[in-house]
């Protein structure tokens, strides 16, 4: 066949200029078409789970921001609505508040960060350059309430670990309003400027039929149209009482078409949303105290002896995070943790948004679901020193026995590691599903 | 002219552009970096990465095909220094003259980029494949509204009896704006500015860089070269750089000042020489420097589509007046 001939493979990663993170594109390309992407994860696991299950939940807490540069908010507070839930701790209703507070910040920081990203795979760099000059008010302000530009430190089992100032509330209102009067800007650079809607426009296109059955999240399912935000489903903290709305590219008043333009549109208006939200909260939060538990001894102590399982979820910048924990009384180590980034759900939409686009375009869909590969990557097969695939079928088989296990009333095995021939590990795939 | 001399003008214009080609290089990036609010390099940083690249090893990728991957960057500098040597230079005229140096400035243009092609295709990379693949079709979509707007001028001065047909000096000798009529203003006008929006994409910079699109192609045609290779083609951009935006001026704005200023003599060929770099240096900040920093990279088809439709179309317009513009002058 003439046309199988002309298909030939380029390989991008897991080491590329247009990857900020190690991850394996292989495509079949026509021309500059593509016809087809094989996917391959696995690069940037760091086992991050099993070395939370050796440490003590505080320990495990810290460790949790570090599953994400970017979302180093998102993490912990999954975390440690995880743990109350398991454990059966009250949060006092200013530190709802403040994990409101917080947690918008980020998102504001990490959708800035993505346009700034966006704009520079577009060959755009002054975009670049301008986007992330604005985004140093916002780090700025979460320097100012938590000492550190990124990996904050805020959340903790029961509350927060910092107040806001009363000497602080100008400093964010000043920052609130000098992102408003730049939105309109920002919104042109991005939405109006020629060349990048040449660049943007249904490019990259992931249907709403698509983003459902591939159960995308966050910015990715909404520019499809979607009304899909966990801040709205399954609200959680004071976000059913903010009311939050999800966000789609109907708010600016254009039909979602589920394409890299949507993206933008989505992200950029949700800038403007969690300005409100960072508003109201301010406006709104009550007085008292800010953690059910002053003493650190005297929470881990409470935390040791407690026992039950948890979910923890979170809508962070790029989408839903799921943080799943189960404690047993008198082991101060969760005895299992399970973590789900959003990427991990938003990754198989590349394989219909690369369907016939370009080469040209790769880095932009790549870029467009905001991937972080490291908050992803939960497992890398090794076996006999070579890397191994698990199927789908596979997984299938192993959750089955593993609910058995359940079933029977075996207690639930810690993800061990057995060293192979080469003194490499194999992660215990089974222990986290 | 004896020999000597000629080899000490084509010496002296060959060292001269080199170097200035990479003070405009310095320019350019100081001056794209102030304007995304960024500090940006020393000017003399292209200078630094020249010597640079210059004490580097040289690698040749085991793939490539070796006498090809070695000689293209040899070829490009070759083409893009013979270019200044036709230039005329202000006050002076070019090194090489002869009847139809117009065309063949034209055809030296096209050789840096065939050879990067080459040199791409020649180093065994699929990345650097995808890009000689679409300098080659760049190449293709770019050259015919280029060619439309120099054998526009060259035609109509020809028509007016300026000197023999297709000769640069001829041009910077009779500048056309005020031999033509209101008609030939507004064609001149229209292809000037189609020679400025093929400028870019001549030298492969944003939004036209599609051939080596870092985040794309990882530097695409540039990929496997690195070290004295890389260097001559970074050189060869620098006098290409300078080439093209020399062509612009004396096509479009050959005036020099030294009349004005009531200066003659040796003073005033240096003011008038001076006052060339200057126009030279104009062009460059306003066909690339401000225009890279403004867009983003567009994607191959757009670029085609966008040269071969509308860009032609109006390089055509363009002729068109002037052929109007002459059959109103009789």
């Amino acid at each position: 066949m003439a046309e199988t001939q002309n298909v030939y493979e380029i390989p991008i990663g897991p080491i590329h200029p247009a990857l900020k993170e190690p991850i394996r594109f292989t495509f079949q390309v026509e021309g500059e078409r593509i016809r087809g992407v094989d996917i391959r994860t696995g690069f940037a696991h760091r086992g991050i789970e099993f070395m939370g299950m050796k440490r003590n939940l505080i320990q495990t807490l810290y460790l949790s921001e570090r599953i994400c540069g970017i979302c180093s908010i998102s993490h912990p507070i999954a975390i440690t609505l995880a743990v109350e839930r398991a454990a059966g701790i009250e949060v006092p209703p200013r530190a709802q508040y403040l994990r409101v507070i917080y947690s918008e910040l980020e998102r504001i920081h990490s959708h800035l960060l993505w346009a700034g990203v966006a704009a520079h795979e577009l060959g755009f760099d002054t975009l670049l350059h301008l986007t992330w000059k604005v985004r140093e008010q916002v780090l700025d302000i979460l320097e100012e309430l938590s000492g550190n530009r990124i990996d904050y430190a805020l959340p903790i089992y029961g509350g927060v670990r910092r107040d806001v100032a009363p000497e602080q509330i100008p400093k964010v209102e000043a920052m609130v309003r000098y992102y408003r009067g730049l939105l309109d800007e920002l919104l042109d650079a991005f939405l109006r400027d020629p060349s990048v809607e040449a660049r943007t426009r249904n490019v990259g296109v992931l249907t709403a039929e698509e983003a459902d059955s591939l159960c995308a999240v966050g910015p990715t399912a909404r520019a499809s149209g979607l009304s899909k935000d966990v801040r709205q489903d399954r609200p959680y903290l004071v976000y059913g009482e903010l009311g939050v709305k999800a966000i789609t590219p109907r708010d600016y008043g254009l039909e979602p078409r589920g394409d890299v333009y949507d993206k933008a549109v989505v992200r950029l208006l949700e800038v403007a949303q969690s300005l409100d939200l960072i508003e109201t909260c301010l406006y709104e939060m009550p007085e008292g105290e800010i953690t059910s538990f002053p003493k650190i001894p005297a929470l881990l102590a409470f935390l040791k002896k407690a026992e039950g399982e948890g979910l923890g979820w979170h809508e962070a910048p790029r989408g839903e995070v799921i943080h799943y924990i189960r404690l047993e009384a008198g082991v101060e180590e969760p005895i299992a943790w399970k973590v789900k980034a959003p990427t991990y759900s938003n990754l198989m939409s590349w394989v219909p948004m690369f369907r016939d686009q370009e080469v040209a375009d790769i880095p932009i869909i790549a870029a467009s679901i905001d991937p972080c590969i490291c908050c992803m990557d939960r497992v890398h097969v090794v076996r006999d020193g070579s890397p191994g695939t698990v199927l789908k079928e596979d997984l299938l088989r192993l959750s089955r026995a593993k609910t058995e296990r359940i079933v029977s009333g075996a207690r639930l095995s810690v993800p061990g590691s057995r060293p192979t021939a080469h003194g490499l590990r194999t992660t215990d795939y089974g222990g986290g599903l | 002219m004896t020999a000597l001399h000629l080899v000490w003008q084509s010496a002296a214009v060959l060292v001269g552009g080199g170097l200035l080609g990479l003070v405009y290089k310095g320019f350019d990036r100081k001056l794209a970096a102030r304007m995304q609010s960024r500090i940006g390099p020393p000017l003399r940083q292209p200078f630094l990465d020249v010597g640079k690249l210059l004490v580097k090893e040289s690698v040749v990728p085991k793939d490539a095909v070796g006498w090809l991957f070695r000689a293209m960057p040899f070829l490009a500098v070759i083409a893009s220094f013979t270019v200044l040597l036709y230039l005329p230079w202000g006050p002076f005229p070019a090194v090489l003259r002869s009847g139809g140096d117009a065309i063949l400035v034209l055809y030296l243009l096209a050789v840096p980029a065939v050879a990067m092609a080459l040199g791409g295709f020649a180093s065994g990379s699929p990345l650097a494949t995808v890009g000689a693949q679409r300098e080659i079709v760049m190449l293709m979509s770019y050259e015919f509204p280029l060619a439309v707007a120099v054998v526009g001028v060259v035609w109509r001065l020809a028509t007016l009896g300026g000197g023999p047909a297709f000769s640069l000096g001829a041009i910077a000798a009779a500048p056309l704006w005020t031999m033509v009529g209101p008609l030939g203003v507004i064609g001149l006008a229209i292809l000037a500015a189609c020679l400025l929006i093929v400028t870019p994409a001549e030298l492969s910079k944003i939004p036209f860089d599609i051939p080596e699109a870092e985040t794309e192609i990882a530097g695409g045609l540039m990929v496997e070269y690195s070290g004295t290779y890389l260097a001559l083609f970074y050189l060869a951009d620098a006098a290409k750089t300078i080439a093209m935006a020399a062509l612009v001026v004396t096509l479009f704005a050959p005036y020099g000042i030294a009349g004005l200023l009531g200066l003659s003599g040796a003073g005033g060929q240096a003011v008038d020489l001076v006052f060339h770099l200057l126009k030279i240096f104009v062009v460059m900040f306003a066909a690339v420097t401000t225009v890279r920093v403004a867009m983003a990279r567009f994607k191959i088809d757009q670029v085609a589509r966008g040269f071969w439709l509308q860009i032609t179309a109006v390089a055509v317009a363009g002729l068109v007046l002037l052929v109007l513009d002459r059959m109103v002058a009789g």
